[in-house]
């Protein structure tokens, strides 16, 4: 159901009319329109809005790790409409146990490398994804960097045992 | 140590990127060529993976990566105000876009910070130098790519210029950190006026000059001139931002459409182009300089008086004087210089025209004294992606002209 502070917003009205259980909730902070989608319906919901709604732009895609919240990620769309000059986030949550969602490079091709990105950097899955590989980190890369369980330093190098050869790492 | 285990996403990653680069039939007219990663026209280390028909680009296969350092994850370890230095590294063409729209999207999760007028016009100004800088570094480096030597040499007369006036601000000719959150990191030095209208007088004259060297070389009009078309709906589909899509017809700017740090309160014009070629790209380039140099103009003249930090004594540093002699001074000062400044949760997502286009930045907060997140929408990023749509089916003698006109930074793509 739509929040109260983005009742009058006309794309989210017209969205909520149209499926009226996609959205599953919302908020306007600092007047930044955001609604949260149910992840079955994102390409419809998405289709719709290019379509009927003007959003011909997708800014971006990229993901939170909420890590260890449970559904732990958060894929976030940046969408941009030209000719009202909004701007529109949608948010779909995805559990770890879960980790995929429908990818929208059939609505918007941008979305192609940014999905690319938030599967390697999140090890989020995108089923339908016609490329669905590391972009950012070489192909053999172990592991997502931006999950929140991963060590910023990486896991090659142990930088206490290579100062104290004692130190067993 | 954790345990690793290999997990099989990667290994269909191997095998989807030998597939790429095998060529799909063989013909004795087909070729694979490797462009990159050390083509000195890929300004960076681009690589993209060409099949050839002949001398026609059949497929084009950009390969990023090269240069990621992990910036983002970087970030969620520095405190708010250490971050503004790991923007300027983000594209070191515009960093000062980059501390700027960061500084932005904090101040909008603060929310009760009021940035004083003579901040928001020297940021304005800053930028607009910054956005000259980064035009003639892509008119000189492009000019060169495509044969024409000397605007090069005049492109970085002019640029040093710009180089010295930020070092005269900041201390540092290209890693200037000098917007930070709550207004600018000092105080604009003693004749700055006279340094930049000195530079600023002389400018329009010099893109004249750059206008006749080029727009007077047959050769130049020739290799630019219906090369690198690809349709206006494409380009907004794939994600294509700033003087690319205006050259394609859209006169489309944040500085306009979505104002920030004062925008409004300066004129200038749009400019827009409808070739959608090279050439177009160029030319829109070259009247984008010639109207930030009016806006630095009136920078210059109008800049207001007073304070060129917010009054947030918990966020700004205090005066070095007020530190020495008030004991509230010392104590924030004690409190920032140790932990920083907390943000209240929540997220926020700002905007800015970078000279590559819509640079975003979209952060959280979980009301630490450190980012959550931090996700930078960099322009050349989503630039690139349309560089297929430019090569394949043309020659590939064509393909460092259009390839240079995307005007991509590599620490930007990859970040």
């Amino acid at each position: 159901m739509l929040p109260e502070q983005l009742k009058d917003h006309p794309g989210a009205a017209a969205l909520e009319a149209a499926f009226p259980l996609a959205i599953t909730g919302g908020h306007a902070e600092h007047g930044e329109p955001t609604l949260f989608i149910s992840p079955g319906t994102i390409v419809e919901v998405c289709r719709y809005l290019k379509d009927q709604r003007k959003f011909v732009r997708l800014s971006a895609i990229t993901a939170v790790d909420w890590h260890p919240a449970d559904p732990r990620f958060e894929v976030v769309y940046l969408l941009h409409s030209l000719d009202e000059g909004s701007r529109l986030r949608l948010k779909c949550w995805v559990p770890e146990s879960d980790c995929e969602i429908d990818s929208v490079t059939g609505v918007w091709r941008a979305a192609n490398w940014y999905e690319r990105e938030v599967f390697d950097l999140f090890g989020i899955r995108f089923r339908n994804h016609p490329d669905l590989r590391r972009i950012l980190m070489p192909t053999d890369w172990v592991g997502h960097p931006l999950r929140k369980d991963y060590p910023v330093h990486g896991y090659k190098y142990s930088y206490q045992s290579d100062m104290d050869p004692t130190c067993e790492s | 140590m954790r345990e690793l285990t290999l997990n099989t996403d990667t290994i269909t990653a191997v095998e989807a990127e030998h597939s790429v680069t095998a060529p799909p039939e063989t013909s004795s007219r087909r070729m694979t060529l490797n462009m990159g990663p050390q083509h000195p026209s890929t300004h960076g280390v681009l690589r993209v993976v060409l099949e050839l028909d002949g001398e026609t680009i059949v497929l084009a296969v950009p390969d990023i990566g090269f240069l990621h350092t992990g910036i983002e994850k970087e970030c969620e370890v520095k405190t708010w105000q250490q971050a503004v230095t790991l923007t300027d590294r983000v594209d070191y063409l515009s960093n000062l876009s980059n501390n700027l729209v960061y500084a932005l999207t904090v101040e909008k999760l603060i929310g009760d910070i009021e940035i004083p007028p003579r901040a928001q016009w020297t940021r304005v100004m800053m930028a607009e130098l910054q956005r000259l800088n980064s035009h003639l570094v892509w008119l000189g480096t492009h000019a060169l790519d495509i044969g024409a030597m000397t605007v090069f040499f005049y492109c970085f007369r002019e640029r040093e210029d710009i180089l010295r006036i930020f070092e005269m601000f900041s201390g540092q000719r290209m890693m200037t950190s000098y917007i930070r959150i709550g207004g600018l990191a000092l105080e604009p030095p003693r004749g700055w006026q006279q340094a930049v209208s000195k530079f600023i007088t002389a400018f329009p004259s010099n893109v004249d000059e750059y206008e006749e060297l080029l727009d007077n070389n047959p050769i130049w009009k020739r290799r630019t001139q219906g090369v690198g078309f690809a349709p206006l709906e494409d380009l907004l589909d794939l994600g294509v931002t700033g003087p690319m899509i205006r050259a394609a017809g859209l006169k489309w700017d944040i500085r306009k459409d979505e104002p920030y740090s004062s925008y409004e309160q300066f004129d200038f014009d749009i400019a827009s182009r409808t070739e959608n070629d090279v050439y177009a790209r160029y030319r829109v380039r070259l009247e984008e300089m010639r109207q930030s140099a009016r806006i630095i103009k009136q920078a210059v003249e109008g800049m207001p008086e007073g304070a060129w930090q917010a009054n947030a004594p918990k966020i700004v540093l205090p005066d070095r004087e007020k530190m020495k002699t008030q004991m509230e001074a010392l104590i924030y000062h004690f409190k920032i210089v140790t932990e920083g400044f907390r943000v209240p949760a929540g997220e926020a997502y700002q905007v800015v025209e970078s000279p590559r286009g819509e640079i975003g930045y979209y952060i959280v907060s979980d009301g630490t004294a450190k980012p959550y997140r931090v996700f930078m929408r960099t322009p050349s990023f989503g630039n690139l992606q349309a560089l297929p749509a430019l090569l394949e089916g043309r020659l590939l003698a064509d393909s460092i002209a259009s390839l240079g006109s995307m005007d991509f930074v590599l620490g930007d793509v990859d970040r």
